[in-house]
C-alpha cells in the first residue's frame, strides 16, 4: 500500500500526500500510459527543445520579441491602490468595476501576508458596461456603510471602468446626494487604469488621493497639531510589503527624538493578532493625524519611482520639503537615511543607532568571505531593486543581471549611478521592462550563484539550480519573511542572514564529504 | 408547507432574519432570496435563488468569467499556451495559484504555471489590440515550438473596445498551422465564474470537439474524465480507480489534459463528470452530437466512491462489474484503516462550507464518513440545478447561503460556532483570527489530492490537522482569562 502506518496519539496514521504518493509505481505507469492519448512529442524532442531554450540562440530570439510578455514581475494599478487604502485607519478599499478583480486582489495579498484583506467591489456587469456604473457605486457605498461601518472609503477603478470612462468624482457626489453616505463622510478616490504603469503607479495615485482628501478635511487644521518639542516628519514607505519596515521606521525615528508619522501604515492592518476576535480595521495611519501631515516639517519619500506623483503633490500643494531617498537598505542606504533625518529634523544620530550600525558592519565582516564575489541576479520593483543592488555591492557581491519589469524611464540612470560607484558593479547589465522569461535566458546563458527576488523566481531557481533568496513581493511560498524589517541596520542584518545562510546551505548541500565542514 | 417549522429550522430562520436586519432595505430584500433554512424535500418556499448578480459593496467571494474560463477550464490544458489577453493583472493574479498539476516541462511542453499576456498599454486600448494579439501569436510559435495550440482569454477591455479577436484567431490559426481559439470571457460578462465556464465550454465545442481521434485504437472500455482539474493531483487519484475498474481513460478535462484528449473525447463510450457545474455543457453537447451518454459521480469519501464506482460499472459488462467489486473490497480495507485512525478524533465535529459550484455538496459524504456534520453550506456560483441536488443531502433546517458575503459568513459562524470552516483563501485568515479551524477547499490548502481512495486519506488527515492543532489552545492570554474572573 502507499502509506507507512505509524500510530501515535498525535499522528494516528502516516498519510502520503501529493509530494510523495505519485512516486508510486502504480502512478508512474498511469502517467506513462496517458501519453498515448496526449499525442505528446517524443521525449527526445522535448529534451532537444529544452536544451535549445537554454542557449544563446534562444536568448536572442527571446530578446527580439516585441509584443509577447511571459512571466512579468509586475501587477496592475488597482492592486496597489488597495494596499495604499489599507494603510489608513478604518478604511474600506472600494474598487469600481468588475468584481473579479477584487477577488484577485484580496487573494493575492492574502497569499502574501497570510492575513484577511478587506476590499469591496461595485460589481459592474454587462448592463453597467452599457449604462455606466453610477448605481453600482451608490449602492456599494450604502451597503459598505451598513455592513462594514468604515470611517473612510478609498475608491479606485478597474480597467473596465476606465475603458468606459467612469467619472468617480461625479459618482461620489451622487452617492452623497442620494444619501448612501452622509455629506461629510470621507471618501477619497483615484483613477487606476491597469493598462498604464503597474501596481506601484496605483499605489502612488491612491495615496495621493487619500492625502489630498485628508488635507482638505476639517481635521486639517493647524490649531489641532499637538504641541510637542519633537519635530514631526512624515515617512512615506510606498508599495512596501514588509510590515516590519513600517515598525522599524517608527522605531528609528523615535530613537532619534523625532515624531514619525507613517503615511500609509499597513503594519497593523496586515498583521493583526489571533486572539479569538476578528477586527476588520485593526490599524492604519489615523485619519486625523493624516490630515495634519501637511503641517509636518518634511516628508521622507522612500520610493522614488513609485511615489513620483505623491512627492510632487506634497511639494507643490503642501509646499512642504520632500526628502527623496533611496529605500534605506544596508549600511550606506541607512547612513544616508539617518543623515537626512538628522539634517532635516535638526537632531543627532543617537549612540544606540551608531551601535546598531556597528553590529551590522560586524556581521558583514563575519560573513564577507562567503558572499564576496558571488554573482547574483536581482529582479523586482524598481526602487527595491536599486536599493538591493546597493546593498549587495557593499557586501562585495557582483550583480550580473538586473531586471525590473515595471521600471520607469529614470531607472537605468539611477541604476548606473549605483553601479558605477563600486568596482563590483562593472559586470552588471540592467534590463528595464524585461520579464522573468528574459531573466531565464540570462541566467542560463550567463550563470549566477544566487537569485534575489520574489517567489516568482522559484521556477528559474529550480530549473537552473541556483538558490533563491526571497525578497520583495509576492512571496506566497515562504512564511513570515514580511514580518521582519529589511530596511535600516536591523533590516540589513536580516537580509545578510538570509543571503549568507542560503549560500552556506548550498555549500553544505554540494560539499564533498571532506569539505563538509563543521565550522563555516 | 404551513406546519410550524422544526425547531432547528426556526432557529436558522431567526439567525437569517437577524443577519438580514443589518442590511439596507434594498440589499436585504435581494439577499433574503439567497439565504434559506434547508428543506430536504426542496419545497418552493425554501428554494435558494442563485446565479443572480451580487450586490455592490457587500464583499462577495465571487470572481469573474475570465476566472471561470482561464482559471478553471482552459488554463489546465497543458500543451496549449493560454494568453491572458488584455492588461497584466488578471494573468498575474491567476498565475499558478490554482494548483492544477500537470506533467511536462514548463515553457517547453507544459504551459500551465506560466503567465503569458499581451500586457495591454494605453495605445492598445486606444487603437485596438488586434495587431498586438497577432504578433503575440507569432512570437509564441517562435518561442514555444511544441505548443499544440493557443487560447485567447479575453479580459474586460477586449469586449469594450470592439476588438475582433475571432478574426485574428482565424487568420493566425491558418498562418501558424495550430488552433488559435478565441474565448470571449471578459470579466464583466455574467455574474460570476459560472458564465466563464459556459463560454469556455462553448469555445471547446466550436473549435476542438470532434477534431481529433486518429492517434489511438478504440476499445469498449474507453471513458473520459470530465470536470476534474487535477488540484493537487485529484484527477490522477480518480483515474487510478477507473483504471483499476478495468476502464481506459482516454481524456482528462482539463487537469493535466491536452488538446488531443479534448479533440478525441467524442470517441469515449461514457463521459464521467465530476464537476457538473463547470462542464455539464460539454457533456450535453457530446450527448446531442455524438450520442455519448454521461453520468455524474462523486469520488470524495468511501460512501460516495463506492456508490459511484457501482453506478459507473452498471454501464459496462460483467467483467468490469467483477473488477469493480474486487477493487471495492481492496479499498474497503484501506477505508477502514483511515476511518479507524481519524474518525474518533473528528466524530461529532461541525463544519461550515462556502465553496464554488460542486464541493459544497460533493464533500458532505466524505465529512459524514468521518463522523462530521455539515451545519451550513453554500455555493459561490451555483445554479438552481446544483441546489436541487443539495437539499436532500442535508438535514432539515441546515442553513444554505448562496453567494455569501463576508459579513454573512462571519455572522453565521458566530451563531453556529463550527469546529471547522471550509472556504477560500480570502476567507481563511478571518476565521483564524476568530479561532475557528479552517481548510481552503478550492486549493486543498496546498495539500491534496482529496479525490479517490488516496485522496480520502489526505482529506481525513488534513481535517484532523486543522481541528486538532494545539495552536487553537493558545489564543487566549492567561492574564486576560484572569482578568475576566476578577
Amino acid at each position: 500500500m502507499t502509506t507507512t502506518p505509524e500510530h501515535t496519539s498525535a499522528v494516528p496514521l502516516r498519510v502520503l500526500d501529493h509530494n510523495d504518493i505519485f512516486r508510486d509505481e502504480v502512478y508512474q505507469k498511469q502517467f506513462e500510459g496517458k501519453r498515448e492519448f496526449e499525442n505528446a512529442a517524443p521525449k527526445e524532442e522535448v529534451q532537444r527543445v529544452l536544451d535549445w531554450t537554454r542557449g544563446w540562440e534562444y536568448r536572442e530570439k527571446n530578446f527580439a520579441r516585441e509584443a509577447l510578455t511571459v512571466n512579468p514581475a509586475k501587477a496592475c494599478q488597482p492592486l496597489g491602490a488597495v494596499l495604499a487604502a489599507l494603510g489608513f485607519e478604518g478604511t474600506m478599499p472600494l474598487v469600481h468595476g468588475s468584481q473579479g478583480c477584487v477577488a484577485y486582489f484580496r487573494s493575492h495579498f492574502a497569499r502574501h501576508f497570510k492575513e484577511p484583506v478587506p476590499a469591496a467591489s461595485t460589481s459592474m456587469t454587462e448592463d453597467a458596461a452599457v449604462f455606466g456604473g453610477i448605481n453600482n457605486l451608490v449602492e456599494a457605498m450604502e451597503n459598505i456603510t451598513a455592513l462594514y461601518k468604515p470611517k473612510h472609503i478609498a475608491v479606485s477603478t478597474t480597467c473596465m471602468a476606465e475603458v468606459i470612462g467612469e467619472d468617480l468624482f461625479a459618482y461620489i457626489g451622487a452617492a452623497r446626494e442620494q444619501e448612501a453616505i452622509t455629506q461629510d463622510f470621507p471618501v477619497s478616490y483615484a483613477h487606476t487604469p491597469s493598462f498604464v504603469g503597474s501596481h506601484i503607479t496605483g499605489y502612488d495615485v491612491m495615496l495621493k488621493g487619500i492625502l489630498e482628501m485628508l488635507a482638505k478635511s476639517p481635521d486639517a487644521d493647524a490649531s489641532k497639531v499637538a504641541k510637542s518639542d519633537k519635530v514631526r516628519l512624515n515617512v512615506i514607505p510606498g508599495f512596501d510589503t514588509y510590515i516590519g519596515n513600517h515598525r522599524e521606521y517608527k522605531r528609528i525615528l523615535e530613537l532619534m527624538g523625532v515624531d514619525p508619522l507613517i503615511l500609509g501604515d499597513h503594519s497593523s492592518s496586515l498583521d493583526s493578532p489571533a486572539d479569538g476576535e476578528y477586527d476588520l480595521y485593526p490599524g492604519g495611519t489615523p485619519l486625523a493625524e493624516g490630515a495634519l501631515a501637511k503641517f509636518s516639517r518634511a516628508s521622507l519619500v522612500l520610493q522614488e519611482s513609485t511615489l513620483r506623483r505623491t512627492a510632487e503633490y506634497i511639494e507643490k500643494d503642501w509646499k512642504q520639503e520632500t526628502v527623496l531617498l533611496e529605500t534605506p537598505l544596508g549600511v550606506k542606504g541607512t547612513d544616508a537615511f539617518l543623515t537626512a533625518v538628522a539634517k532635516v529634523a535638526e537632531v543627532e544620530v543617537p549612540a544606540e543607532l551608531t551601535a546598531e550600525r556597528g553590529r551590522l558592519v560586524d556581521a558583514i565582516t563575519d560573513s564577507h568571505a562567503y558572499v564576496h564575489g558571488k554573482r547574483v541576479a536581482i529582479a523586482g520593483d524598481p526602487d527595491l531593486v536599486i536599493a538591493l543592488t546597493r546593498f549587495v555591492l557593499e557586501l562585495g557581491m557582483i550583480p550580473v543581471h538586473i531586471v525590473s519589469t515595471n521600471a520607469d524611464t529614470t531607472f537605468k540612470a539611477r541604476m548606473e549611478k549605483v553601479l558605477s560607484a563600486s568596482k563590483f558593479g562593472e559586470e552588471a547589465t540592467v534590463w528595464p521592462e524585461k520579464d522573468l522569461w528574459h531573466l531565464r535566458s540570462l541566467v542560463f546563458t550567463e550563470p549566477v550563484d544566487l537569485l534575489i527576488g520574489s517567489m516568482q523566481l522559484k521556477y528559474i531557481s529550480r530549473e537552473a539550480n541556483v538558490p533563491l533568496v526571497r525578497v520583495g513581493f509576492p512571496i506566497f511560498d515562504r512564511h513570515h519573511l514580511h514580518r521582519f524589517p529589511i530596511i535600516g541596520y536591523t533590516g540589513g542584518l536580516h537580509l545578510l542572514t538570509q543571503l549568507v545562510n542560503t549560500i552556506l546551505d548550498e555549500m553544505d548541500r554540494n560539499a564533498p564529504d571532506h569539505s563538509f565542514d563543521a565550522v563555516r | 408547507m404551513t406546519t410550524t417549522p422544526a425547531p432547528e429550522r426556526a432557529e436558522t430562520e431567526a439567525m437569517i432574519a437577524e443577519v438580514l436586519s443589518q442590511y439596507p432595505k434594498k440589499a436585504a430584500k435581494f439577499r433574503a432570496k439567497h439565504l434559506k433554512a434547508n428543506d430536504p424535500e426542496g419545497s418552493k418556499e425554501c428554494e435558494v435563488k442563485s446565479n443572480i448578480k451580487s450586490r455592490p459593496g457587500v464583499m462577495t467571494i465571487r470572481g469573474c468569467a475570465y476566472a471561470g474560463s482561464k482559471g478553471v477550464v482552459w488554463g489546465p490544458v497543458k500543451d496549449m499556451v493560454t494568453i491572458s489577453h488584455g492588461p497584466v493583472g488578471c494573468g498575474q493574479y491567476s498565475w499558478a495559484t490554482r494548483r492544477n498539476y500537470a506533467h511536462g516541462h514548463l515553457g517547453v511542453d507544459n504551459f500551465t504555471a506560466m503567465q503569458i499576456t499581451t500586457d495591454f498599454q494605453e495605445k492598445d486600448i486606444v487603437f485596438g489590440g488586434d495587431p498586438k494579439l497577432e504578433q503575440v501569436c507569432d512570437e509564441i510559435v517562435e518561442l514555444f515550438p511544441l505548443a499544440k495550440g493557443i487560447s485567447v482569454q479575453s479580459e474586460c477591455p477586449i469586449g469594450l473596445i470592439g476588438d475582433d479577436i475571432e478574426a485574428v484567431a482565424k487568420k493566425s490559426s491558418k498562418k501558424l498551422d495550430i488552433p488559435v481559439i478565441p474565448v470571449r470571457c471578459e470579466g464583466f460578462r455574467g455574474v460570476s465564474q459560472s458564465l466563464g465556464h459556459h463560454i469556455a465550454n462553448d469555445a471547446v465545442r466550436d473549435h476542438v470537439l470532434g477534431t481529433g481521434g486518429d492517434s489511438f485504437e478504440q476499445t469498449d472500455y474507453d471513458v473520459a474524465l470530465i470536470g476534474d482539474y487535477n488540484i493537487g493531483g485529484d484527477a490522477w487519484a480518480s483515474r487510478r480507480i477507473l483504471e483499476e475498474m478495468g476502464l481506459r481513460v482516454i481524456a482528462q478535462w482539463s487537469g493535466d489534459g491536452t488538446i488531443n484528449e479534448m479533440a478525441s473525447t467524442h470517441l469515449s463510450k461514457l463521459n464521467l463528470i465530476h464537476c457538473y457545474r463547470s462542464m455539464n455543457y460539454i457533456c450535453t453537447t457530446m450527448e446531442e452530437r455524438f450520442g455519448t451518454p454521461w453520468t455524474e459521480f462523486n469520488f470524495f469519501g468511501p460512501t460516495k466512491i463506492i456508490s459511484s464506482m457501482r453506478k459507473i460499472a452498471e454501464f459496462f459488462d460483467d467483467e468490469i462489474k467483477a473488477k469493480t467489486e474486487a477493487a471495492i473490497a481492496r479499498y474497503q480495507v484501506r477505508f477502514d484503516e483511515i476511518t479507524k485512525a481519524f474518525r474518533p478524533r473528528l466524530e461529532g465535529k461541525r463544519v461550515m462550507l462556502a465553496v464554488g459550484g460542486l464541493r459544497p455538496r460533493h464533500t458532505i459524504g466524505a465529512y459524514e464518513d468521518l463522523g462530521m456534520e455539515v451545519v451550513g453550506t453554500g455555493y459561490e456560483f451555483a445554479h438552481k440545478d446544483d441546489y436541487t441536488r443539495t437539499y436532500s443531502m442535508l438535514k432539515e433546517g441546515t442553513v444554505l447561503y448562496d453567494d455569501p458575503t463576508a459579513f454573512e459568513l462571519e455572522e453565521f459562524a458566530k451563531f453556529l460556532k463550527p469546529d471547522l470552516m471550509g472556504a477560500g483563501v480570502k476567507e481563511k485568515y478571518v476565521f483564524h483570527k476568530m479561532g475557528i479551524p479552517f481548510r481552503q477547499m478550492h486549493s486543498w490548502d496546498y495539500s491534496g489530492p482529496y479525490h479517490g481512495v488516496d485522496g480520502f486519506a489526505v482529506f481525513a488527515r488534513d481535517m484532523d490537522i486543522a481541528i486538532n492543532s494545539p495552536a487553537w489552545d493558545l489564543l487566549e492570554a492567561p492574564w486576560s482569562k484572569a482578568g475576566e474572573v476578577a
